[in-house]
């Protein structure tokens, strides 16, 4: 493994930070980790940077210990969610920082500064004030200063946060197929589970300074962990039921489930993809609450009679006006038995 | 952009930090460790400067004058505190101050508002116009006023008045000397207040003057306090101006100090005052650490030059109006008048008299004073530079520590603690092996450097502080170690706060008296100390000289700080 993270734990006053985390991150991986604000995401970072010391647990790069190797040895990339590009130098000063703190010459520094500003898509831009990018150059920078003393592991931390939308759709693309190119390991932080899907092999999602779950995108969207990877991720039709069987009693209805399931109460979530709208006299008969348009779809919130609401999916087209009558079906392939969070 | 900080934590997590640093066990703990010592690396030097140069002879002094026999004399202390005239010293020093200061805020708040809140033509000038005085020698101040109000002064020859028997020269010095901190300190702040705040309370339904008093003063008051302490500070150790002005009739502490230790070498009195005057000080500056924490409460803050408006209604032309009087009276009256009378005598009379080395006052032409003055101050704002710039970077972090932060008060201390005891304590504990200074021409500049770490540091934490901790945490991710940091990502940063604080150091050491009139050789005389020679005697021609010489003293003193002012632009700032 390139990057292990072993019972990594730090403490701000009496809370865990990061609590007890482990993690491995294996060469040309690039991995994602996913999480809302304070779920000690940065400081995961901070703590392979060399920037944050543990409380307990170790950090090792290439198998070696990192106890007592100072940020400026540890030979790690780290790109800053607000850039941190020096002001008193220009993008050319920026991106041969590295180079020159590892000592490389004159015409070294100036060759790689070259390619990495081709490579970022800023051809020409080393002679340029810093104060005079715009954001997503400004990013291009930050990247390129990073990538350019070759580290071992690149760290990003919301690397494409404060940029305005179309910009990170754009760029999310660039830098997976740049990464891919390149072979580079990465560990990237973010918030939008979007930027995280697109970027990653593998998204871990932390909750609380605790890993709540790991796996490849897909398997994270098609089936979260728990209620929290859940409705982190969007999905809010959760519902407590009892599995008997086949089906789950809930306050829906009754829901079908996975076969295997073991008996006994869980939680479930139904995809609002899985909420089928069909004639008011069939099914749960519930009230269109509102409507809000999502681009290739609608979302339809229901408000059945007597149990909380729930959210369907529905074509432009056949979506239902607010105030009408419908009854909903349910559909086995997009209902998820959840695990119980951990920690709770 | 800030928003994007809420998340991550390492400016909430700054204090939090240490405590994690502190606890045991852990494998990176080293890391940390090593950073702490790195700094305490640093701060070794300015301790041991501070010790050395500054303790360690205070010290000796009051233990020369407090023990007898090895024995520890304290009785000393209530026989000096009995004595009448000692206690009129000390009252007339607490009252005159409290004076002072009142003063001084009086006239010089409005001036605050002024160059706060309004545009005008020729403010930049006028605003270096102000600062000025702060950068004057004492002794040049109190030349000056009595060529205003003294005996056959301006005032004297138009009315036949004279100010120079009443406290009322000491308490108009004091004002043209610190009239500028008032406007740095407290109409620095002002200007970057956001009027957008009092805007939010009126809308709230406040009128003009109660969204002022309920806004806009509570944000202004610990910086008043700051300022008025400041004040009070320098005008409780008054010294040079008191001992021009003063006459007979009034003596502060300070001049007390130097009496009793110069002329009537009564070292036990002089211990005793030096520690009275040291606990008054002690306690001042505890209250201006404490203002300034407070100062640091998040305000929100914006470029002063937005806020800044042209003069509107009677009212405001009315201030403006007053304000230009006042500062034409109070602060370029004086100066114009000593460089009038400098002038006062046939073919440059005064200046060519400077040149010759036959008036039996001096073993040197009065001249030379300037070239050693110069050499002494270049040497002195060297070392200020480097041992109070040291100390800044030690003190960098906030969250270093109670004693990093205690040391931070400490440093102010030498602005207080009489400059008449460093210098006498000097000549005392300095002349033995290894340290055998007393004929070295080394012990000026380190007397006057005393005085300037305080403004190094001063000038140079706030802008230290304000570089962003993650620029130095981005370099070291990239590759640098502490020391490349320092010189890669804070020094290009404070380079002009530097130069700034260089110019003060300058300023300041060339102005110093107090320590300096004790160790200037008589063949060496500083600027200063010629000046007061030579108005030590009588004669018009003494008199004269002295008037030269200060104008000469006041227009090196003004360039230094006209160049420092281009560099610094709008800034806050309490110097």
């Amino acid at each position: 493994m390139l990057l292990s993270l072993e019972d990594a734990t730090v403490r701000f006053g009496g809370r865990a930070v990061l609590d007890a985390v482990g993690l491995d991150v294996a060469e040309h991986e690039v991995v994602c980790v996913l999480g809302p604000s304070g779920s000690g995401k940065s400081t995961l970072l901070r703590a392979v940077a060399g920037l944050q010391p543990l409380d307990r647990g170790r950090v090792l790069l290439d198998g070696r210990d990192q106890a007592g190797v100072p940020a400026h040895r540890r030979g790690v990339g780290l790109m800053f969610q607000d850039h941190q590009l020096f002001p008193q130098r220009d993008v050319g000063g920026n991106v041969a920082f590295g180079l020159r703190m590892r000592g490389a010459s004159r015409g070294q520094r100036d060759a790689r500064v070259r390619e990495l500003l081709d490579l970022v898509g800023l051809p020409g831009a080393a002679g340029r004030a810093v104060a005079s990018l715009s954001g997503g150059e400004q990013q291009r920078v930050a990247l390129a200063r990073a990538l350019a003393p070759r580290p071992r592991l690149l760290m990003l931390d919301e690397p494409l946060g404060q940029l305005d939308r179309s910009l990170r759709e754009r760029l999310v693309v660039e830098l997976k197929e740049l990464f891919g190119r390149l072979g580079t390991t990465v560990l990237a932080v973010t918030h939008d589970q979007g930027e995280a899907f697109a970027l990653a092999d593998r998204v871990v999602v932390m909750r609380d300074g605790r890993i709540a779950q790991s796996g490849t995108p897909l398997e994270v969207w098609q089936r979260p962990a728990d209620e929290f990877v859940a409705r982190f991720l969007g999905f809010d039709n959760v519902v407590e039921g009892t599995v008997g069987g086949e089906a789950a009693v809930t306050p829906w209805g009754k829901l079908p489930v996975p076969a295997g399931t073991p008996d006994g109460s869980h939680t479930l979530l139904v995809r609002p993809a899985g909420v089928r709208l069909v004639a008011a006299d069939q099914g749960l008969r519930c009230t269109v609450a509102a409507r809000t348009f999502k681009g290739s779809h609608v979302a339809v919130h229901l408000q059945p009679e007597d149990a909380q609401r729930l959210e369907a999916a529905c074509a432009l087209r056949e979506a239902p006006e607010v105030g009408d009558t419908v009854g909903v079906e349910f559909e086995a392939a997009e209902i998820v038995v959840l695990g119980r969070p951990s920690g709770a | 952009m800030d928003l994007a900080r809420t998340e991550v934590t390492p400016r909430k997590g700054a204090g939090k930090r240490k405590d994690a640093g502190k606890r045991k066990n852990g494998g990176e703990r080293k890391g940390a460790a090593k950073s702490v010592a790195a700094r305490l690396g640093l701060l070794a030097v300015p301790v041991a400067f501070f010790a050395v140069f500054f303790a360690y002879p205070v010290a000796a002094i009051v233990a020369r004058g407090l023990k007898a026999d090895g024995v520890w004399q304290l009785g000393r202390i209530t026989d000096v505190l009995g004595d009448a005239g000692i206690r009129h010293v000390l009252w007339f020093t607490t009252w005159q101050a409290l004076a002072s200061t009142a003063l001084t805020l009086l006239i010089a708040l409005p001036g605050a508002y002024v160059f706060a809140r309004l545009d005008f033509p020729g403010k930049h000038v006028l605003r270096a116009v102000v600062t000025v005085p702060f950068v004057l020698p004492t002794v040049v101040v109190g030349t000056a006023f009595l060529a205003l109000v003294g005996r056959g002064g301006l005032l004297d020859e138009l009315w036949g008045l004279r100010l120079d028997t009443t406290v009322w020269a000491i308490l108009l010095a004091h004002v043209f000397f610190n009239y500028a901190v008032v406007v740095r300190t407290v109409g620095g702040l002002w200007s970057q207040l956001d009027p957008r705040q009092e805007e939010a309370a009126r809308m709230l339904g406040a009128s003009r003057i109660a969204a002022w008093r309920k806004v806009t003063l509570p944000a202004l008051g610990p910086a008043v306090a700051a300022a008025a302490l400041m004040v009070f500070l320098f005008t409780f150790t008054s010294f040079g101006v008191v001992q021009i002005l003063g006459g007979p009739t009034f003596s502060t502490l300070e001049v007390e100090i130097y009496r009793q230790t110069s002329e009537i070498f009564d070292l036990s009195t002089a211990a005793v005052l030096t520690l009275i005057q040291f606990a008054a000080v002690g306690a001042v500056l505890a209250v201006h650490a404490w203002t300034v924490r407070r100062r640091e409460t998040a305000l929100r803050l914006v470029d002063a030059s937005t806020t800044a408006r042209r003069p509107r209604g009677a009212g405001q032309w009315a201030l403006l109006a007053g304000v230009l009087v006042s500062v034409a009276l109070l602060l370029v009256l004086p100066p114009a008048v000593l460089v009038q009378r400098s002038f006062d005598a046939p073919d440059f009379g005064y200046y060519r008299a400077l040149t010759s080395d036959d008036s039996g006052i001096f073993l040197v032409a009065p001249i030379e004073a300037i070239g050693n003055s110069l050499e002494y101050a270049v040497v002195a704002t060297v070392i200020a530079v480097v041992i109070g710039g040291l100390a800044a970077a030690a003190l960098t972090r906030r969250d270093a520590g109670r004693l990093v932060r205690g040391f931070d008060a400490l440093l102010m201390l030498p602005l207080g603690v009489s400059a008449v005891t460093v210098g006498f304590g000097f000549l005392i504990a300095l002349d033995e092996p290894p340290l055998d200074l007393r004929s070295s021409w080394i012990l000026v500049p380190l007397a006057q450097a005393l005085v300037g770490v305080p403004f190094v540091v001063r000038t140079m934490l706030p802008v230290l502080r304000a570089v962003d901790e993650r620029l130095r945490e981005a370099a070291a991710v990239l590759g640098a170690s502490p020391w490349r940091v320092w010189r890669e990502v804070d020094l290009p940063m404070v380079r002009r706060a530097l130069l700034i604080a260089a110019g003060f150091a300058f300023a300041v050491s060339l102005g110093e008296f107090g320590a300096t009139v004790f160790i200037a050789r008589p063949d060496h005389p500083t600027l200063p100390v010629a000046v007061a020679r030579l108005l030590g005697r009588a004669g018009e021609l003494n008199y004269g000289q002295a008037m030269a010489l200060s104008t000469i003293l006041m227009v090196v003193c003004a360039v230094a700080l006209l160049v420092l002012e281009r560099l610094r632009g709008d800034r806050t700032g309490e110097f």
